[in-house]
């Protein structure tokens, strides 16, 4: 296969205060479908067009934000090599395996701290439930679908402080390329990364400020720019907390509407954007344009959009 | 019969004064209204943008990120105002505040988004 080593963004977990308003959040107005609870009480998710058995659990717990993410790996060789080579680097930190199962129908893992304070995971199984239409000339997409039903998980933007460690991981140690970059100042000091693992525009993307381990958000895609209008019209039909949208990102193209669900944990529905090859210029947008570079329509920056994390 | 309100006062910044409908959170009661003083985040209880500190009147809250408000801080009338739900009229006093876009400390830039709504209470 072409597309070898780190694969895809494989799950997110995120911590709710109030479990049942989550799951209601993530099922009847995102449009997840809840797959299973564990014994710890966690809920686990996944969109309508995902083969794995989860990509989204919620943890209850008394704070908001992002427990870490998971990544899934193209072998157990490509697990164990990449575990090494992160180790190795320097530029992790509290590694750890956790075993097999500790996931519903997931393979062992291999978890790791980034420079930026973020709890990452590598793996290379996880049990495929499929999806609802099947493989053999399926339908385009299965009946009973609820709320704005993504066909998949897609991305997180996260902050912290180190960013050049950050980056330096993901890109000579996991194989990411830089798609695009905001750049600061006559230095060009870098202050904002969007990453790619696939041909993606971004997988994952940081951004740098002062404090550690805070989430930004986490992505789901749609078909379409009518579907993100859609969106629109639940988030007003369900009184769901909008941030802002719907609109155009030049950063990445997206066509894009952001939303929090009841604990404060930003969600971004979007469409668009481009294919990303390996050999393809990083885009470079500069502090100066940074309003379109964020909000292509009205130019400006919106101080929540920057300043709200958990 | 009339619906009840609460008077929210709010004693520093642009010192609003606005009435919130009972049942109504006071960060929702003062977006209906269209009045400002108090930044508005994720209206979650997970941000911790509009945090603020009651200094009289009688309420309730609701879940709230201990990352923004802890115990301590809770039993001194800390609150989250999406989360602050009046029982009686309130003077409050905003503590949370929208950082700006963009800063330069130490001479080089980032993006400068945050609040540690924990490090604003400490003294």
């Amino acid at each position: 296969m072409a597309l070898t080593g780190v694969l895809r963004p494989g799950h997110v977990v995120l911590r709710v205060m109030d479990l049942d308003k989550a799951v209601h959040h993530y099922t009847e107005v995102l449009g997840l479908i809840e797959v299973a609870r564990d014994e710890k009480g966690r809920v686990f998710l996944k969109a309508w067009d995902e083969a794995d058995h989860h990509s989204v659990v919620l943890r209850k717990a008394d704070e908001a934000g992002m427990d870490y993410m998971g990544w899934r790996v193209d072998s157990p060789a490509t697990l164990e090599r990449l575990a090494g080579e992160l180790v190795n680097s320097g530029l992790t930190s509290d590694t750890s395996w956790i075993p097999a199962g500790e996931h519903l129908h997931t393979g062992k893992r291999f978890r790791f701290t980034i420079p930026t304070g973020h709890v990452m995971e590598l793996y290379a199984h996880k049990d495929v439930s499929g999806c609802a239409t099947g493989y053999l000339n399926p339908e385009p997409w299965p009946d009973g679908l609820k709320g704005m039903a993504p066909s998949r998980f897609d991305h997180c933007l996260l902050y912290g402080d180190d960013l050049d460690g950050t980056v330096k991981l993901f890109t000579e140690v996991l194989g990411f390329g830089l798609a695009e970059q905001v750049v600061a100042g006559p230095e060009k000091f870098q202050i904002a990364a969007f990453l790619s693992c696939s041909n993606k525009a971004h997988d994952i993307a940081f951004i740098r400020q002062p404090m550690k381990n805070k989430f930004h958000h986490a992505s789901f895609v749609l078909d379409n720019w009518y579907e993100v209008l859609k969106a629109a019209d639940i988030i007003s039909k369900k009184k769901v907390s909008l941030d802002l949208g719907p609109t155009r990102h030049g950063i990445t193209r997206g066509e894009t509407i952001y939303f929090f669900d009841p604990s404060g944990n930003r969600n971004e529905v979007f469409t668009g954007g481009y294919i990303y090859y390996p050999d393809k210029p990083t885009v470079t947008w500069t502090d100066d344009q940074l309003g379109p570079a964020i909000f292509y329509h009205d130019r400006k920056l919106n101080e929540a959009f920057l300043s709200v994390v958990t | 019969m009339t619906a009840t309100t609460h008077r929210i006062e709010i004693v520093n910044g642009s010192c609003e004064e606005f009435s919130c409908a009972a049942g109504l959170d006071v960060l929702r009661g003062m977006e209906c209204l269209g009045r400002k003083g108090i930044p508005v985040g994720c209206r979650g209880g997970g941000c911790g943008i509009c945090k603020v500190r009651v200094l009289e009147g009688t309420f309730r809250t609701g879940p709230m990120s201990r990352s923004c408000v802890n115990d301590v801080e809770q039993t001194q009338g800390y609150a989250l105002a999406c989360k602050l739900f009046p029982e009686g009229d309130l003077r409050l006093e905003v503590v949370g505040k929208m950082a700006r876009c963009f800063a330069k400390p130490a001479g080089r830039f980032h993006l400068y988004g945050l609040q540690d709504a924990a490090s604003q209470t400490k003294n």
